[in-house]
């Protein structure tokens, strides 16, 4: 870690006490800590040598990163993340090839056992060859870089849950890293993309607190995950009114219905948008007309159509069921012929008796 | 273990094809063997419409019975009818179930606003309670009661009870309670064609042979 602390690198900037105090108190509130939190916030930010923080992508798109880096400048977010010491980041920096990997090892030797890991993408597990960096194995680059980690923040879904690349049939054998590490304390930041503040708020605990936030089941920051879209949308009122949109141009859709008939996956996903935002505050998906795609879930994109509701299955069941009516008709009229005949044998073989055949015994 | 999503994923893909599988086809089985055994053939001359007086009964046992029967069961007739309407409600007016129907069987019609809907799961949910605790008390009733009818009671009051669960997110994470009320379901679409709830569709030609048979002979049942 440099020795500069982030306290010495905001001032660089020109950032003043006032401004600095309010991003602390910013982070506690988001992070939904008591405002007397505020000063030890400020203090160990202002104290703390700027953390050493290795980022390892894998099976990727970058857009984690382009979240992340095109977060509005001069945002504190941009700010905070200029003041960590992002001391490995392939797509960042400049160094390239064995040049990049020394600083990597470098890093990961001079602050063992205290770095930052943060993790963006799946991990190949079928051929190793289907990712690699300067040779590696992804799955070996990160069992290295993992066992000197202090922690492990797995950034996206890919990271957190797989992701696309597990995506059904998962060609590559794609894992998240909580399925490859389990003897290192792992968050979840997982969104497709996520949402920059939540990150650099999960730094901002880390460095102030030394270790990680409170989690949920899902080892994701209950500080932003314990919010359900739907319990926050602004279109709620509009589901319990009964009043959806139909299709994305209709009236509905122009008055700002729900759109859980469009396949809103809201109900299911666990995520700050509807309260936090997106682009500095402006809006978020379901503001902008299209329902919630459930991206901070685990399985989002094998969990059915993005545009059929939630409550309709997720597999194909017209087939299913003429086959069956199908079968079922056949194998009634065949009972129902059965029963059929066993009465017409009883009829036939019923033998009327008389009076007299009575008597004559 | 399973986490809440694999779990709601199962409910609402392998699992429903199988709920479904078994309830389509143990209806049309069921309903067909006990339609094809027909009935005599009635030589008699018709006094009046068979179809007439099978059409009217059909329709008039919906009415409460007469005044003696009304005396002596009114719980069973009163919490019966306040179940039977709210569990309809429910079900076919929510308006995520209307969704279900339409993806199924490609019809649908306008849903209540869910307030209603959550007034209506707790009067279903309350009779329902009536008609067990009634069931549990009079001695008769008791008597009577198999396995069978408790199951069925269960059975018919879980879904209705994780349905209100869900809707109030009561179990977090959501996943998990959605998962465990199409599980419900599930298992009440399975056991359905093998039990009384199979009254569902049978009702109908119970009371059409009643009345039809009454009807030929002219008396207004
Ligand atoms: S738009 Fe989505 S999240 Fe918002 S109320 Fe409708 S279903 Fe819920």
């Amino acid at each position: 870690m440099s020795d500069k602390t982030i306290g010495d690198s905001l001032r660089e900037q020109g950032i003043s006490r006032r401004g600095f105090l309010k991003f602390c108190a910013t982070t506690a509130s988001l992070l939904a800590l008591p405002p007397a939190m505020i000063p030890q916030i400020a203090y160990a930010l202002e104290n703390t040598p700027r953390q050493s923080v290795i980022w390892l992508s894998f099976q990727e798109c970058t857009g984690c990163t382009e979240s992340l880096t095109r977060s509005h400048a001069p945002t504190i977010e941009g700010l905070i993340f200029d003041h960590i010491s992002l001391d490995y980041h392939h797509t960042l920096q400049a160094a390239a090839g064995s040049a990049a990997e020394r600083a990597r090892e470098e890093a990961m030797k001079k602050n063992h056992g205290k770095y930052l890991l943060i993790v963006d993408g799946s991990i190949p597990t079928g051929n190793p060859g289907y990712s690699t960096i300067a040779g590696i194995s992804n799955l070996d680059m990160l069992k290295e870089v993992a066992a000197g980690a202090a922690a492990i923040v797995a950034i996206g879904t890919c990271a957190a849950f797989g992701g696309l690349p597990k995506a059904a049939p998962n060609p590559t054998g794609a894992m998240s890293v909580s399925d490859l590490i389990t003897d290192k304390p792992i968050i979840n930041v997982p969104g497709c993309p996520p949402i920059p503040i939540v990150m650099t708020a999960v730094i901002a605990h880390f460095i102030t607190f030394g270790k990680l936030p409170q989690l949920d089941n899902l080892n994701r920051p209950m500080a932003f995950y314990g919010q359900n879209i739907h319990d926050r949308c602004y279109r709620r009122p509009f589901y319990e009114k009964g009043l959806f949109a139909n299709t994305f141009d209709d009236e509905g859709a122009k008055k700002g219905w729900c759109l859980y008939k469009l396949g809103c996956k809201g109900p299911t996903t666990y995520n700050a948008c509807a309260t936090t935002k997106w682009n500095d505050g402006v809006s978020f998906p379901i503001e902008s007309g299209h329902g919630c795609l459930g991206c901070s879930e685990p399985q989002f994109w094998d969990g059915g159509s993005f545009y059929k509701p939630l409550s309709v299955p997720t597999i194909k069941v017209h087939d299913v069921m003429a086959y069956t009516a199908i079968a079922g008709a056949a194998v009634g009229l065949t009972v129902g012929g059965l029963n059929a005949m066993k009465k017409t044998n009883a009829v036939k073989q019923h033998e009327t008796v008389t009076i007299d055949d009575l008597e004559r015994k | 273990m399973m986490s809440a999503v694999d779990f709601l994923a199962w409910v609402r893909g392998p699992m429903f094809n199988i709920a479904l599988i078994i309830f389509i086809f143990g209806v049309i089985v069921r309903l067909l063997e006990m339609l094809l055994i027909g009935r005599k053939p009635d030589y008699s001359e018709a006094r009046e419409s068979a179809f007439a007086g099978g059409v009217r009964t059909i329709f008039r046992r919906f009415m409460p019975a007469d005044t003696g029967t009304l005396q002596r069961s009114t719980t069973v007739i009163f919490a019966g009818y306040v179940f039977h309407i709210g569990f309809f409600i429910v079900l076919l007016l929510f308006v995520p179930h209307i969704l279900l129907i339409k993806d199924t069987l490609g019809i649908q019609w306008a849903g209540l606003p869910t307030p209603i809907i959550d007034a209506a799961t707790v009067m279903t949910l309350l009779a329902l309670l009536v008609l067990l605790i009634n069931r549990l008390v009079n001695p008769i009733l008791r008597f009577l009661s198999t396995f069978q009818d408790y199951l069925i009671w269960l059975l018919v009051f879980l879904p209705v009870l994780t349905g209100y669960m869900a809707f109030h997110h009561f179990i977090q994470p959501y996943q998990l309670v959605l998962a465990l009320h199409i599980l419900s379901v599930e298992l009440l679409m399975i056991v359905f064609p093998f039990t009384k709830l199979m009254h569902t569709f049978t009702l109908f030609f119970a009371r059409w042979y009643n009345g039809a048979i009454a009807g030929r002979k002219g008396v207004k049942a």
